[in-house]
């Protein structure tokens, strides 16, 4: 993908990928809030959405989401050239 | 004799992923393929009949439920949740845990309890509400596996009619493919409750159902509190505990052919451990539709065996003589190839066990 300084990179976690064949670790989207940016996503690879977030709607409880490090919600506003950071969360046994 | 060239498939569902053992009609030898479905935790693996896709449900702490597509037997799979949910601002679908198909279609039984049928083969879902609006859905108590909807049983030739098994809240059917549902617990005992109320219209814990061949009414279930007949389709039930060890189990699974033959496999009690009574593992078997019982251990550990199977994961074939199937959650797998006279055990170290079903091909 060309470099887009309005877009921002979203790393994904392996657990994710292994379910979407062909998904990159890392992503470029345009997106001005997370919601938008699991749109996008979701858009490129269909279902994705429904991994990572419920139908409260909200995150997935084990799933945390990082906006520029910090930890975020659906609401959180990205800016361009940040980073979203997509992680599953301790779980399982 | 039926052809040699006919294929012999148990899928199994497991704590970490979907396996599937393949054998040939004398099912003496099998070779097992897995973990499928990325490890996830895997409540229960179907063969689709009319299409011979294999389906998987389960849920994953991380990624939610989801439903897993193998139009190959197993070699590879797809997997979709698309419209498995409930309303926004309710407590979200965790896991899946039945499957089923009927001439309605395909069904998925999910955590916390409720229905969704598929029309397009699990690629898409939609939520049968009338189930989750029956009025006595707010009292349905989970049990020790949670809010869970864990067994699906369709009539095999009419597409409204469906029997659900939800623990804890009973055994409800619907006649109109899921719009109304009345429950069917009359006879079933629920001894958590005070001595005047032990037999309430619902609320409780059936853990295994099953509709007998044949299509005259006749279902069997294995309950947290008993094992029962009807011979109404599940309007009234009977006690077919005299003969039993215990009045405890899991799983149920009817002969293919034979409405009087069932299987169980109690356990020592709810209170005892949960595991096969004295360590001594056996298949307990009517031929009379449960008014009398034999129990079959040939080739079962007899010494510190506390084994526990769940309430799917005991099954039959659709071989003559049918073969008998079941896996315990510390992993091991036995199979009888002779309607449970003898047993050999086929897998030994699996993950632990949820569910076991069977599928027979013509090659």
């Amino acid at each position: 993908m060309d470099a887009n300084p309005g877009a921002v990179s979203v790393h994904l976690p392996r657990a994710l990928l292994v379910l979407f064949p062909g998904a990159p670790s890392r992503v470029e989207v345009e997106a001005g809030t997370v919601r938008e940016a699991i749109a996008a996503l979701d858009a490129r690879w269909p279902g994705m959405r429904d991994r990572l977030c419920d139908s409260r709607p909200a995150i997935r409880r084990h799933i945390n989401v990082f906006v520029d490090g910090a930890k975020a919600t659906l609401d959180t506003e990205l800016r361009p050239g940040g980073e979203l950071l997509v992680m599953t969360a301790i779980s399982g046994g | 004799m039926a052809s040699k060239a006919k294929k012999v498939f148990i899928l199994i569902g497991t704590r970490k992923g979907a396996f599937v053992l393949s054998g040939d009609e004398r099912r003496k030898d099998w070779s097992l393929r897995g973990p499928f479905c990325e490890t996830w935790p895997v409540s229960h693996v179907i063969a689709d009949p009319k299409t011979g896709a294999i389906l998987a449900g389960g849920g994953n702490e991380w990624f939610g439920p989801a439903v897993w597509r193998s139009d190959d037997l197993g070699e590879t799979w797809t997997h979709s949740s698309e419209g498995l949910a409930y309303p926004e601002g309710q407590d979200p679908v965790k896991a899946v845990w039945s499957l089923a198909r009927g001439p309605g279609g395909l069904y998925a039984g999910v955590e916390p309890a409720g229905l969704f049928r598929s029309d397009d083969g699990g690629r898409s879902w939609q939520h049968v509400e009338g189930l989750t609006n029956h009025p006595s859905r707010k009292e349905w108590q989970p049990g020790g596996g949670g809010l869970i909807l864990h067994h699906i049983v369709p009539h095999p030739e009419d597409a409204r009619r469906l029997w659900v098994a939800v623990s804890s809240g009973g055994v409800f059917h619907t006649a109109d493919g899921g719009e109304s549902w009345e429950p069917r617990n009359r006879g079933t005992r629920a001894d958590y409750n005070p001595e005047d109320q032990r037999y309430p219209e619902y609320g409780q814990c059936v853990h295994s159902l099953a509709l007998a061949p044949g299509a005259n009414g006749r279902m069997y279930q294995q309950n947290h509190c008993g094992m029962y007949r009807s011979d109404d389709a599940g309007k009234s039930w009977v006690s077919i505990e005299p003969g039993l060890p215990s009045t405890f189990g899991f799983p149920a699974a009817v002969h293919p052919r034979d409405p009087e033959t069932l299987y169980l496999l109690p356990l020592n009690s709810d209170i005892g451990g949960r595991y096969v009574p004295d360590g001594k593992a056996a298949v307990w078997r009517t031929r009379d539709g449960g008014k009398s019982w034999r129990d079959l251990r040939d080739g079962l550990p007899q010494e510190s065996a506390y084994l526990t199977v769940l309430r799917q994961a005991m099954a039959a074939d659709a071989l003559e003589p049918a073969g008998i199937y079941f896996g315990a959650s510390a992993g091991a797998l036995y199979a009888s190839a002779d309607e449970g006279e003898s047993w050999s055990c086929i897998a030994r170290d699996l993950p632990s066990i949820a569910s076991v079903e069977t599928l027979v091909t013509d090659g």
